[in-house]
């Protein structure tokens, strides 16, 4: 299989940005979304396409988990906290 | 008038603050039952939530922790201990799986990791049952005054036994002197207890050294070390350690779910507390709940993965919360030793304010004055008196906890409010007033009820 090409790999991160700030938790939301970022920024300089692939694989398998988990998340909803206010 | 409530309950919450330290016991007891039912209704009519800065109390459930579990709650229900079909197997592989993820974790072999039901279990395993194991020729145990209540008490239930417990004191920085410890042992010694960060003031025992000092004179080592696991770097083969104590949900794992870690070479032997079908090893008898286990196993691999990310980022929130308090409000005073400690555990002193008193004040911010064992009762913390803090800054202290969750805007507004309530605080204090007008608080006496 070739390489993830630079494009599947943006496409990702967006999904997976996406889906993080569906958390209804204030706490799991900010975390999801900074911890992708943080994730993806740094494995910005890797080249070697095995590990590419690997990395393109645990994300998938991350963004199946988020899915998951804001799914959950939303059935159990509960009050928003003081930070969390509009 | 816009809300009537609010205005009301701060009247209310007025008089307690004007007692700064606990003149009449019976009647702050009272009152302090009224102001928590005043916050809880605050709350319900607010209908938001306090945000959490009680992480030593407990965390929430990492999403990848819940993630990993849940088959186990819903599909594979088998009975990991179960040989005979599929049901069974596939419980126990997970289980194996997770033992191997806490071993990974510690640096241990898996099959020195033994499933209990938390710390506290953990800990009475470990004290109770390597004293009781070696009775015959050893009857003396050491441990600190700082440990935690489990630790304490089931010192205490040795002492019952006829067993002889020196609890040592600590410096005022809340570390172990490392010299007393070695004129403590003697030969009859059979186990050194001392946890490896503190529940209350985040102060970290120097382990290793303490390991040395107990490998040399042939004694075990006990750690709890159920607030260091995950977040800071630990080597059972490193330290030295021979017991250690893990909990579940102080690392975004699930309740009611820890370990044990039991050397194998050395061996230490124990005597098991619970006898029954002689799982784990027949340390622990009883169904390990697979679920918990597997939660377990997930939260120690999660902070493997996580634990420099984690700790860069509680360090950076932790200094962010201190210097913005510390550079607005003046008599601060940080609890334990500034360099040899776990950052996300912050136990700050306001001096003139008292602690109980700002902790209602701070209604919409979940924290406490200590451990969460003992925060029912109206006593200074046990810990705050051995590291010789005066009984009033005891009586002024707020732990604030630190975790993966915690974001900046949340430790800026604890900040700020923490800032404003006890200028608020101080402002009504007859104490803060005549310190100002330099009156050195030491020099009056106090007249005794």
């Amino acid at each position: 299989m070739a390489a993830a090409t630079r494009s599947q790999v943006i496409s990702l991160y967006k999904m997976m940005l996406k889906e993080s700030s569906r958390f209804p938790s204030y706490n799991y939301r900010t975390y999801a979304l900074r911890r992708v970022r943080d994730a993806f920024r740094a494995n910005r300089e890797v080249e070697d396409p095995k590990a590419v692939e690997r990395l393109m694989e645990e994300g998938e398998q991350m963004l199946a988990l988020i899915q998951r988990q804001v799914s959950i998340g939303k059935m159990y909803e509960a009050q928003r906290t003081v930070v969390d206010a509009p | 008038m816009l809300s009537p409530g609010k205005t009301i309950s701060s009247r209310l919450l007025r008089p307690a603050s004007w007692l700064p330290f606990r003149l009449c016991p019976e009647r702050t007891a009272v009152s302090s039952m009224q102001k928590e039912l005043i916050k809880k209704h605050e709350l319900e009519k607010d209908e938001l939530r306090p945000l959490y800065m009680d992480f030593q109390a407990t965390t929430p459930m990492d999403p990848r922790v819940l993630d990993a579990m849940l088959p186990f709650q819903v599909n594979y229900y088998g009975n990991p201990h179960s040989r005979t079909h599929a049901y069974g197997w596939e419980s126990e592989t997970a289980m194996e799986t997770a033992r191997k993820q806490v071993a990974d974790l510690i640096g241990a072999d898996p099959r020195e990791i033994i499933f209990t039901s938390g710390a506290t279990e953990s800990n009475n395993m470990a004290i109770k049952g390597v004293a009781r194991f070696y009775q015959a020729k050893k009857r003396h145990v050491i441990t600190t005054q700082t440990e935690h209540k489990c630790v304490l008490d089931s010192c205490r239930i040795l002492e019952a036994e006829g067993f002889e417990v020196t609890y040592l004191p600590v410096q005022n920085n809340g570390l172990l002197d490392l010299q007393l410890l070695e004129a403590s042992i003697r030969p009859e010694t059979s186990l050194v207890s001392v946890m490896t960060v503190n529940n209350e003031i985040g102060v970290k025992q120097p382990i290793k050294e303490i390991g040395q000092i107990c490998r040399s004179k042939g004694v075990f080592l006990h750690t709890d070390a159920a607030q260091a696991v995950g977040k800071i770097p630990i080597s059972v083969s490193d330290w030295k350690v021979d017991l250690m104590s893990i909990s579940g949900h102080k690392i975004y794992g699930p309740k009611g779910v820890g370990a044990l870690y039991v050397q194998r070479r050395p061996r230490v032997r124990l005597e098991p507390l619970q006898n029954g079908g002689g799982q784990e090893r027949g340390l622990r008898s009883g169904t390990v709940p697979t679920p918990l286990a597997v939660g377990l196993g997930a939260a120690c691999s999660i902070s493997q993965k996580e634990m420099e990310y984690d700790h860069q980022r509680v360090s950076m929130l932790a200094n962010r919360l201190v210097q913005k308090i510390m550079s607005e409000i003046p008599d601060v005073v940080m609890n334990g030793d500034p360099e040899q400690r776990y950052p996300g555990c912050i136990n700050l002193s306001f001096a003139y304010v008292e602690g109980e008193s700002l902790l209602m004040a701070l209604k919409d911010v979940a924290l406490s004055s200590g451990s969460a064992c003992t925060s029912a009762s109206l006593e200074p913390s046990y810990v705050l008196r051995a590291i010789g803090a005066d009984e009033d800054l005891a009586h002024s202290s707020i732990r604030f906890g630190i975790g993966r969750f915690t974001t900046e805007q949340e430790v800026d507004y604890t900040a700020e409010k923490c800032i404003h309530h006890v200028r608020r605080l101080r402002e009504m204090s007859p104490l803060w007033e005549m310190v100002q007008e330099g009156i050195d608080l030491k020099s009056i006496k106090w007249t005794q009820h």
